[in-house]
């Protein structure tokens, strides 16, 4: 199958600093691919990149023709004077039906907080808030930028059944920045981990084997593969 | 009879007060109150610089604000500096700028109260049309690329993300900025054009429930401090810009202590 999205030699240079270099990778229909890496690796400016609001200094980003992108940032810029309601953004992604929109809204779990301000929800139902209007537009790739930053362990929980839910409905790919080691582990086809460049990458097992990938999260990721192996309880999730 | 000066200052007004209502909103919503300061205190120089070449004073005023609100969209970008303190120098270096060119620059001979502070009394017939079509330029873009700036307003990432032009955004609300100014500077004073846009929009910001809503009710109290400002201006001899921004202040006021639904 021809990849959704296609990058080849992409380093991407911010003055002196070289924020990305050496980046090769493909993303196929159907995969569930996530990203990890340290604070600075350079994640969000992938990201950026991939959906085009940084240009790469040199290599390429191929995207298929006529694919569909459905993001998540990972904030909004919402100021308090603007008032937006729920139902409102859903509406700014160009979907003019409301039945579609509450009907979406719906399947994110988010229905009722319809008329809410933007402001006042939770981090939790501002992610399933944002995954509507992500999916709202029939996406053939979802993006997902660290979208359970911020949640406690049951949100987090219950955000990625919804996610699961939703892809094995819709079969729409997921690309997905986390931190959170156990669910990478647990939920993706393939691990990306990234350090400025591709550290190592292949199926989660394959990934947890690899040194770099030790180095790079040293006790944390002890920790993670532990949790995928026996799938633990709670009391073991210390970050 | 209303005498043929208030009347025509009126309508500048009301129709300034119209086009500052979703400018002003985005500019509120955006927090680029210094922006559009910086915007405004450009138009002093491009008065002087129009003087001295003999051109039309809203022509030059849209070249140079255009050309400053470009340039600090850009420079703050580059990220050296925080964003306020790139504003902060742009805004003021500006304002001196124009200040010094105007004292400098041969053939210009202008009222430097009247040009900071506004009066109603230099509307001309022709300033009136122009301001007309001005707004109407503005209304028309707004309109057709409001769903885009909203979108560009929550996150420049989910613009980009679902097909939006970030470089398009910018452009549009830059110009379409730089327009306005040229409009309301005569009536309104290069000092004050910010005050112009952001206070009937924070005004109206309690009372909205929808982006439309707060650009509808910033409208309207844009309009009354106008009519409010200028009857001010005109019984009390005091200069028009301060006059509508005291009363754009007084609705602030009220409308904040206002208990909250």
């Amino acid at each position: 199958m021809s990849p959704l999205i296609s990058v080849k030699n992409l380093a991407v240079r911010q003055g002196k600093r070289e924020l990305l270099h050496d980046i090769n990778f493909d993303l196929v229909p159907g995969e569930a691919v996530s990203l990890i890496g340290p604070n600075g690796a350079g994640k969000t400016t992938l990201i950026r990149a991939m959906i085009g609001v940084i240009k790469p200094t040199t290599g390429s980003i191929q995207r298929r023709a006529g694919l569909r992108l459905g993001y998540t940032p990972q904030k909004l810029h919402l100021e308090q004077l603007m008032p937006m309601r729920v139902d409102r953004f859903l509406a700014l992604s160009g979907e003019k039906a409301c039945t579609k929109r509450d009907a979406m809204l719906d399947r994110c779990d988010a229905l009722r907080l319809n008329n809410t301000r933007m402001t006042d929800l939770s981090g939790g139902e501002l992610q399933r808030v944002l995954l509507a209007r992500a999916m709202i537009r029939k996406p053939d790739l979802l993006i997902l930028d660290e979208p359970t930053q911020g949640l406690d362990q049951s949100g987090e929980a219950r955000f990625y059944a919804l996610l699961n839910e939703i892809r094995a409905e819709s079969g729409v790919s997921v690309f997905m920045v986390s931190h959170d080691l156990h669910v990478v582990m647990a939920e993706s086809d393939r691990v990306i981990c990234l350090n400025t460049h591709i550290c190592c990458s292949g199926a989660p097992e394959q990934v947890s084997e690899d040194p770099s990938y030790h180095e790079l999260f040293g006790a944390r990721a002890g920790l993670a593969i532990y949790q995928h192996h026996h799938s633990h309880s709670e009391d073991c999730n210390h970050d | 009879m209303i005498d043929a000066f208030l009347l025509r200052a009126l309508i500048a007004g009301v129709i300034i007060a119209l086009a500052a209502a979703p400018l002003g909103c985005l500019v509120v919503w955006r927090r680029m109150a210094y922006f559009g300061d910086a915007t405004g205190h450009a138009a002093l120089l491009g008065v002087a610089l129009a003087m001295s070449f003999s051109m039309p004073l809203m022509v030059g005023v849209i070249i140079i604000a255009a050309a400053m609100a470009l340039t600090v969209t850009f420079a703050t970008q580059r990220g050296n500096y925080a964003m306020d303190t790139v504003l902060g120098v742009f805004s003021h270096s500006a304002l001196a700028i124009g200040l010094v060119a105007a004292a400098l620059l041969p053939n210009v001979r202008l009222n430097l109260i009247d040009t900071l502070l506004g009066n109603l009394l230099t509307v001309s017939p022709n300033d009136v049309i122009m301001i007309a079509i001005g707004a109407a330029i503005i209304f028309a873009i707004l309109f057709v690329f409001w769903r885009s700036l909203l979108n560009a307003t929550l996150s420049a990432e989910l613009l980009v993300a679902e097909g939006g032009s970030l470089l398009r955004d910018r452009l549009i609300f830059t110009l379409t900025l730089a327009l306005f100014v040229a409009l309301s500077m005569k009536l309104v004073g290069v000092l004050l054009i910010t005050a112009m846009l952001i206070l009937p929009a924070a005004a109206a910001a309690p009372l909205a429930r929808s982006p439309e809503r707060m650009v509808a009710i910033a409208a309207a109290i844009g309009v009354a401090s106008v009519i409010g400002g200028l009857w001010l201006s005109w019984e009390a001899d005091t200069q028009a810009g301060p006059s509508i921004v005291v009363v754009a202040t007084l609705f602030f006021v009220v409308l904040n202590a206002l208990p909250r639904r």
